[in-house]
């Protein structure tokens, strides 16, 4: 096989990733510290991506148009989260998974129909940022410069993500809340608020992610669950609760998915149901994360 | 004059199961105050309904003469009542420093406790600034736990049970920050099943009987005199 053509699948393999890492890590973060499995984060990138394509009919696609319109959608995405949880997710804190599985499953079906009832089930599409719709020649291959700011994306947001959970106050505050809670809550922290804003952080990045993939991908209904189920996979591969965990997870998971469909033509997802059982067999707390 | 604390006839259940069945006691600014009492006889459940961790069934708690009673945890600390939990509640993956900090963040209550305060009362904490809170000894524990605690700068402290499980030489130390503590006009309560540490710091006490108050009095009291001691307190 030629190197240009590996090249090729690896970046592939990588764009895929960081979409993933994107959507995945909020789901992550959302579980490892309020311990709640949201299914409707998947909804929540729909959201984005349905909210960016609206932007860009009334901004117009040109100019600074896809990137205001980007904007609009990750913003009202992560409003719409704050909503959701003060409102909903409040009263599933400590509740049986059952409950919260039935209450996310719920806000997954609300969520997809009124995305048919505004935007309707044809597919809709939104071209390539000007700014960005050139390629560089690479190895012989030509990359799309969208796909190279994708692939930068995603180390930018985890490096930062990370160096602000270890670094920062804020970050400091979070990790306390995650591992107890109620002590810190008898410290003095509202520790209410702290989830509010990592719920809406959560949603952000989601629909972040989904209104940046739609230069790559056509908004079809149904891509909230496409996502959902593959955040999952990733989340189990990297170890719930785990940001690294979550980011390598990705990476595996895109070059997995990239290299397999070459092996196993035909049965693209096979490849990584796979790897994601023996994990669950060989360590079913994911590579990175902790027993729980 | 109103009491800095008064608890006014409290009544607290887990569940179903009740634990407190009238609890009335008072702290004035300044005071050392103890509750005596046997395993089980609802020390803790007191603080922690003082503390809005648990709601009281019925009853007053009034702080200043507000009643606080159902508000939050947080908003209770931050009207400046401190808990030092008695297992402890270290986070056990931040350092020192770190569990500190964010104890500062939490209360943001400004005053005489700062990180150089703390670790002067403590020197030892210093000298482990970067030791993660799970690997340190029991009585590197307790201290880290009221240090915590008076980084939020409380007016009263909360100290359940700070001698439990310590070695008798640590818990001299500790008798003797916590009477450094009282010395610079802290204002505590404190539970404890044994008599030596209590009595060597409080002014009064009240003990408890499965969930009530059999006895309130100066502490001189009961220490002078060993057969009230015996009575009110054998095992
Ligand atoms: N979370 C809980 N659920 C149910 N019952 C509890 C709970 N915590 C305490 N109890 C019960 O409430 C009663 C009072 O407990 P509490 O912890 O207040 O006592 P204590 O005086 O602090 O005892 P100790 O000296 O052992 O700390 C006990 O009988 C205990 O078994
Ligand atoms: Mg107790």
């Amino acid at each position: 096989m030629a190197a240009s053509f590996l090249f090729s699948q690896v970046m592939g393999g990588l764009t895929t990733a960081m979409f993933l890492f994107l959507i995945a890590s909020g789901l992550s973060l959302v579980f490892g510290i309020m311990r709640v499995i949201n299914f409707a984060h998947g909804s929540f990138y729909m959201l984005g991506a349905y909210l960016a394509w609206q932007g860009v009919q009334w901004l117009h696609p040109t100019g600074a148009g896809f990137w205001l319109a980007t904007l609009f959608a990750a913003v009202t995405v992560g409003v719409l989260g704050a909503i959701i949880e003060r409102v909903f997710f409040r009263s599933l804190y400590g509740r049986e998974e059952l409950y919260q599985l039935l209450f996310t499953y719920a806000l997954v079906l609300i969520l997809g129909d009124a995305a048919k009832f505004l935007w309707g089930v044809e597919q809709l599409s939104v071209s390539t940022p000007p700014i960005l719709s050139g390629g560089i020649e690479i190895f012989g291959t030509t990359q799309p410069l969208y796909t190279l700011f994708i692939i930068a994306i995603g180390p930018a947001i985890a490096i930062a993500g990370s160096l602000v959970l270890s670094r920062t106050g804020i970050g400091r505050l979070v990790r306390a809340a995650q591992m107890d809670r109620e002590m810190l809550d008898a410290l003095g922290a509202n520790v209410g608020a702290i989830y509010t804003g990592m719920f809406v952080f959560a949603s952000f990045l989601a629909g972040l992610s989904g209104a940046l993939v739609t230069p790559i991908q056509s908004i079809v209904p149904g891509m909230d669950v496409l996502i959902i189920v593959q955040a999952f996979i990733v989340v189990v591969i990297g170890g719930m609760g785990s940001f690294w965990g979550t980011f390598w997870g990705s990476v595996i998971y895109g070059e997995v998915l990239s290299f397999g469909i070459l092996i196993f033509p035909g049965f693209s997802l096979f490849s990584v149901f796979a790897l994601m059982a023996v994990i669950l067999i060989v360590r079913p707390w994911g590579l990175f994360g902790r027993p729980l | 004059m109103t009491a800095l604390l008064a608890i006014e006839n409290i009544h607290a259940a887990y569940g179903l199961s009740r634990v407190l069945f009238g609890i009335s006691l008072e702290v004035e600014t300044g005071e050392c105050v103890c509750l005596l009492g046997r395993n089980g006889v609802g020390k803790t459940t007191t603080m922690r309904s003082v503390m809005g961790l648990l709601r009281p069934t019925s009853g007053r708690v009034l702080w200043k003469g507000a009643d606080i009673a159902g508000w939050s945890p947080h908003r209770v600390a931050r009207a400046g009542i401190g808990f030092v939990p008695e297992d402890r509640r270290i986070f056990a993956e931040l350092s020192v420093w770190e569990n500190l900090d964010i104890a500062a963040r939490a209360a943001r209550r400004r005053g005489r406790w700062d990180i150089d305060a703390v670790y002067e009362l403590f020197p030892a904490l210093r000298e482990l600034r970067n030791r993660q809170g799970g690997f340190l000894s029991g009585g590197e524990q307790q201290m880290l736990t009221i240090a915590r605690t008076l980084m939020g700068n409380p007016e009263l402290l909360l100290l359940d049970e700070p001698s439990e499980g310590l070695a008798p030489l640590v818990v001299e130390t500790l008798l003797e920050k916590t009477r450094e503590l009282k010395a610079q006009g802290v204002t505590i309560l404190l539970a404890e099943q044994g008599v030596d540490f209590s009595l060597a710091l409080a002014d009064r006490v009240y003990v408890l009987e499965k969930g009530s108050i059999r006895h309130s009095g100066p502490a001189a009291e009961l220490r002078n005199d060993s057969a009230l001691r015996d009575r009110l307190l054998a095992l």
